[in-house]
């Protein structure tokens, strides 16, 4: 009870501090041609917000598609042994700067959004697998010995059990990849992938604010939307019954 | 019933077996503790009747059936199994929890929930309570209880328990200890029960299996293990005070004096006082009507006092229940200071009475060969 007073109470004053902020940020953006622009071409910025939307949402779910199975393969037994270099490998690959990543792709598959989304999806693949191999190989032995025991395949014990329990860390991986993303995708752009970077890129390049801010700043709003939704769904997939400091 | 063969286990690149050839028999209905150090190989000896240890040669038997040809998944689900670390599913209610077998075994949704409340009310928690509980939100003794629930789900004939009260303190330990002896006396389960607490294993076993080093040493009754122990290393292991513990293998009416000499409420005071200074009685019991036991009564009580002697009689400040182990009427008596208890049933009816030298008796019984023995003290009934 509490507890719950005190949140609601900076909450409020979060919120005052969001509201001025914005108050503030929104006569900076005037003066900076922001709103101008936006005003002038609001069927631009929202194809490009909806292009960037889609290499978002394509590249993640090809990354959790194929992360959160990797992180599966990895903790079986037969696997154990090479996780950890697996695992090594893939955290080296990472420490490779994503305009990096795009330019390689690119140099192998060319221009265009296939390039784009294969970059994301190799950027973003990382921290899902990452994840899924800390959830799934955290989960206390006893419970596995237990399902066991009582006669679960092991089929029915990654289901029923390993996964549910492993969930709350595979999502927390989710949510960093699909944020990430969000950021990486602008420079999709670059390769002709379209997306809000072509704002970004073009406002830098003619030295435009308001021209740079109308993509960078829907680029922002998205990002901190994900993660709000993302983390959102934790509290409606992951089961009351695993408490974590939400 | 079960029957291990010459049961086996070396694990992969050891040499020594970790189970060497053991043969035991489980009768129906029984419970048979496996007990010994760390290390002993009896939780290695248990997993193996399950299959979660890999047999490396031997046979087991259920009901005659041999084990061996038949699908682990499904032998696992025919088995009960309930572990010291609990292992309840975190991520699953109560209800989801005890289910988890039947679920697996393809229950229609009735049956389960009505199997459910079967099982909570057996281990006295109120099923309309705890059924969408969390195991988080549960103590360490209901946690436990919903464990043992849950291995009994589908009626299992044969049960598995490592050290199933192991994570618990002393006196909640006791009271599941009792419990579930409460429900094995009615549901008469096979078990096959792991424990390192030669307490607990005197007091839950219908037969011992001492092991050690993976061979067993001793396979006997907890009677026998206690009073006949095979050799140096038994006698070490159940202890120098295994007099002490046959204790708990007593119970008050193996001990008591049945049909004490009493009088009746109803009796006029100076009739009983004259009779007590007859044969030099300082106490008496008193009971109303129907053996009821009211209390006592000691000579100064009653002397110079006119009328009966329900007047004048006090009740007792302690008594004990003949289903009672003599440990808890030795532990009261010496609670209270006293040396007689009197032991009553649950519906407050006279059933007999323990002194102190009645008990140190029965207990030495076995080990003084040359008499002793504790009928003769209370011959007669003139204990008082």
């Amino acid at each position: 009870m509490k507890r719950e007073q005190t949140t609601s109470r900076t909450g409020r004053f979060w919120m005052m501090v969001a509201m001025l902020l914005t108050f503030m940020a929104g006569i900076y953006s005037e003066r900076l041609g922001f709103l101008q622009f936006t005003m002038d071409n609001p069927e631009e910025i929202w194809i490009l917000f909806v292009e960037h939307v889609q290499l978002v949402l394509i590249s993640s779910a090809i990354s959790i598609s194929i992360g959160v199975p990797m992180g599966i393969l990895l903790t079986r037994g037969f696997m154990r042994k090479y996780r950890d270099w697996i695992l090594n490998i893939l955290g080296i690959c990472q420490t490779v700067p994503s305009l990096a990543v795009i330019a390689i792709a690119m140099t192998y598959l060319g221009i265009g959004k296939k390039t784009a989304i294969f970059a994301l999806v190799v950027y973003g693949l990382l921290p899902i697998i990452r994840n899924s191999v800390a959830g799934l190989a955290g989960i206390n032995p006893v419970i596995l010995d237990a399902g066991r025991g009582m006669g679960m395949r092991p089929a029915q014990l990654l289901f029923r059990v390993e996964l549910p329990n492993a969930m709350y860390i595979i999502l927390t991986g989710i949510r960093t990849s699909t944020v990430i993303n969000v950021g990486t995708a602008a420079m999709s752009f670059l390769v002709g992938g379209g997306g809000l970077g072509d704002l970004i890129f073009s406002g830098i390049a003619m030295v435009d604010a308001g021209y740079m801010l109308a993509g960078a700043v829907p680029t922002a709003a998205l990002a901190i939307f994900m993660n709000w939704f993302i983390g959102k769904m934790e509290g409606w997939i992951v089961s009351d019954g695993l408490v974590y400091d939400r | 019933m079960i029957e291990l063969e010459r049961l086996t286990k070396i694990y992969p690149g050891s040499t020594i077996p970790a189970v060497d050839s053991v043969s035991l028999h489980v009768n129906k209905g029984e419970i048979c503790i496996l007990i010994g150090s760390s290390g002993c190989g009896k939780t290695t000896l248990m997993r193996m009747i399950n299959r979660l240890e890999p047999i490396t040669s031997g046979t087991i038997k259920i009901n005659g059936k041999d084990l061996t040809p038949m699908d682990v998944i499904e032998l696992r689900r025919s088995i009960g199994y309930a572990i010291q670390q609990i292992g309840l599913f975190p991520h699953m209610t109560v209800f989801e929890n005890i289910t988890v077998v039947p679920k697996l075994l393809g229950w229609d949704k009735k049956r389960m929930s009505e199997r459910v409340d079967e099982l909570l009310t057996m281990i006295n928690m109120d099923p309309a309570i705890y059924r969408e509980r969390y195991p988080r939100e549960l103590s360490g003794g209901q946690a436990q209880r919903i464990g043992v629930a849950r291995a009994m789900a589908a009626n299992p004939p044969v049960m598995l328990m490592d050290e199933p009260f192991g994570a618990i303190d002393p006196i909640n330990r006791e009271v599941l200890q009792d419990e579930f002896l409460k429900i094995q006396e009615k549901l008469k389960k096979t078990i096959v029960f792991v424990t390192h607490d030669i307490h607990e294993a005197v007091k839950m076993g219908d037969r011992i299996a001492l092991l050690d080093a993976g061979n067993l040493i001793q396979y006997a009754t907890p009677e026998e293990l206690l009073t006949q122990p095979k050799n140096q290393f038994v006698k070490d292991f159940v202890g120098a005070d295994r007099a002490l513990k046959r204790l708990d293998l007593l119970k008050v009416s193996d001990a008591m004096m049945k049909n004490p000499v009493r009088c009746s409420t109803e009796d006029a005071s100076e009739k009983i006082l004259e009779r007590m200074i007859e044969k030099d009685l300082h106490y008496l019991l008193v009971t109303a009507p129907g053996s009821r036991l009211v209390g006592y009564v000691n000579v100064d009580m009653l002397r110079g006092h006119k009328g009966v002697v329900g007047d004048v009689a006090r009740p007792m400040s302690v008594t004990v229940r003949p289903s009672q182990n003599l440990k808890d009427a030795l532990s009261k008596m010496l609670t209270y200071d006293i040396g007689i208890v009197v032991a009553v049933d649950d519906d407050g009816i006279l059933q007999g009475v323990l002194n102190s030298k009645t008990l140190v008796s029965v207990v030495g019984e076995t080990y003084d060969e040359h008499g002793g023995h504790w009928g003769k003290i209370t011959t007669g009934g003139r204990i008082l």
